[in-house]
């Protein structure tokens, strides 16, 4: 193995590798969301839960995507052990997120607020069981894995025009990097694609590979005009317009850079469904910071490369969000939510080159353990893509 | 330090890296620009003359259309660009709400 390319990893029975090892707390619902969150709170930071507003009232693919983006963390590598807590009457089933993680071979349980009996009860189970499992879990050790076991989702928020010169394509030589090395990357946010798809198609591995990510950018394209609306009321978003940022077109061409420069597009996958090849998948998702990261994680990403121009806090329940800004501004102003800073090739005092590779160190660094500013300071969004309207 | 950056040789667009006042100079490659409005840091200045309805290229690619005349040395931002994507309030205008989806796919 070549030094600097390998970090220490959990081995899962299943193959994949972990960059962590927690205890999951899933609400099949949004009735039993702040059970999970109190059971997970009990043995944090090890114990990690996943609130979200659906798992009932929902219809054909919204419900799918809930049950399947659900079923996706109890299986994920980053996680060790898994709880579901069931309210006990709705659509979610709990019995098959407790599956999914037991067939990944990860000790699994199922707790019901109606039939433990309230609140109290439920929680002070759930409590119990986390603690057992914890003390499981502290047990598994970290051993050498090589770079080419990760999935790293590449994502942008709060873009400025410093993240189209500086920190995406830092990131893109990252991505580029790590294909080379037999790794895999994924890119959502389909609309923030919209404008420079002529890029990324021109390197898709297959034509039809090439069609499908058109035909997305299409459909979200046709979906923004069925309104009758201008997709400038939202992108750019009314920060980026002030850092500088004038049409989508000039946003979706800063944003992939952090795709690389010459990793092939091996495929283009639904919201949250496994990334089964290495080198470059799109995901379908929206440009919303929370869905995007949740899908790409759920979809088997261990951890997020994160550019921000303006700055932005998220964080995910399971994966580490490693932040960098090219925006010395930002750096000093959020410091607390910024792990690299690659203002300095703004201001001509590093290359693209040298700051590509402060990022590979910390990527290594931050999946052989070491903590994120986002894990540092709580932040754990998760949000599930909805479609659909409540019924 | 750079005072602002070309991104491609094809871009009719540099990107002030510093706030850029008017009446300053800018040397871009060989040629020099003279600077006609302030340009705040981030914002884009435009390099050569673009007409009215020609493409401003960015990353060596287009960004959207010249809505007026724009003088070389002038702040190009989105009161003189528009986008030519996702503009449902244009297709509702005209009544052709698919008629401006025919742009995935021209070349690269």
């Amino acid at each position: 193995m070549t030094a600097g390319e390998t970090f220490l990893g959990y081995r899962r029975p299943d193959g994949r590798v972990g960059v962590r090892n927690h205890v999951l707390v899933v609400p099949t619902v949004i009735c039993s969301a702040v059970v999970a969150e109190r059971i997970a709170a009990a043995v944090a930071p090890v114990g990690t839960a996943l609130p979200h507003l659906a798992g009932c009232g929902q219809l054909g693919p919204d419900l799918t995507v809930t049950h399947d983006t659900l079923a996706a963390y109890c299986g994920h590598p980053n996680v060790g052990a898994v709880i579901v807590v069931a309210l006990g009457c709705e659509q979610v089933v709990a019995q098959r997120l407790a599956d999914e993680a037991r067939r990944h071979q990860k000790p699994a349980a199922v707790i019901a607020i109606q039939i433990e009996g309230g609140t109290v009860r439920a929680t002070s189970k759930g409590i119990e069981i986390a603690r057992e499992m914890v003390g499981v879990l502290s047990h598994a050790e970290r051993t050498w894995c090589d770079v080419s076991s990760l999935v790293v989702s590449v994502k942008c928020g709060g873009s400025d025009y410093t993240s189209g010169l500086a920190s995406n394509p830092a990131v893109g030589r990252v991505a580029d990097r790590l294909v080379d090395r037999g790794g895999a990357v994924v890119l959502g946010e389909v609309a923030e694609i919209m404008g420079a798809e002529h890029l990324l198609a021109a390197r898709a591995t297959t034509a039809d590979t090439a069609a499908h990510l058109l035909r997305i950018v299409s459909r979200v394209e046709a979906e923004a005009m069925a309104l009758g609306l201008d997709i400038r009321g939202t992108q750019p978003s009314p920060g980026n317009i002030r850092g500088g940022l004038t049409t989508i077109e000039e946003k979706s061409l800063g944003a992939t850079h952090k795709a690389g420069e010459r990793t092939r597009l091996e495929d283009v996958v639904a919201y949250a469904a496994p990334i089964t090849r290495r080198g470059l998948t799109v995901m379908d998702t929206p440009g919303l910071d929370v869905e995007s990261v949740t899908g790409m994680v759920g979809g088997g990403a261990q951890v997020v490369l994160f550019t921000t121009g303006l700055g932005t806090p998220t964080g995910n329940p399971v994966a580490p969000v490693i932040k960098i800004t090219g925006n010395s501004r930002t750096a000093a102003m959020m410091a607390d939510n910024i792990d690299i800073d690659v203002s300095g090739v703004i201001s001509d005092a590093e290359s693209l080159d040298g700051a590509a590779r402060r990022v590979f160190e910390e990527l290594t660094a931050v999946c052989s353990g070491q903590p994120t500013a986002a894990e540092r300071l709580g932040h754990r969004e998760f949000a599930i893509h909805r479609r659909n309207p409540t019924f | 330090m750079m005072r602002a950056i070309v991104v491609s040789e094809r871009d009719n667009v540099a990107t002030a890296l510093e706030p850029l006042e008017a009446g300053a100079s800018l040397a871009i490659g060989g040629a020099t620009v003279a600077i006609r409005d302030r340009i705040p840091e981030g914002h884009k200045v435009a390099i050569q003359a673009i007409a009215a309805g020609a493409t401003v290229v960015k990353y060596g690619s287009p960004i959207g259309t010249a809505t007026t005349d724009i003088p070389a040395g002038a702040h190009v931002h989105t009161h003189n660009v528009a986008s030519t994507r996702g503009r449902g309030d244009l297709a509702a205008a005209s009544g052709a709400a698919h008629g401006a989806l025919n742009r995935s796919g021209s070349g690269a």
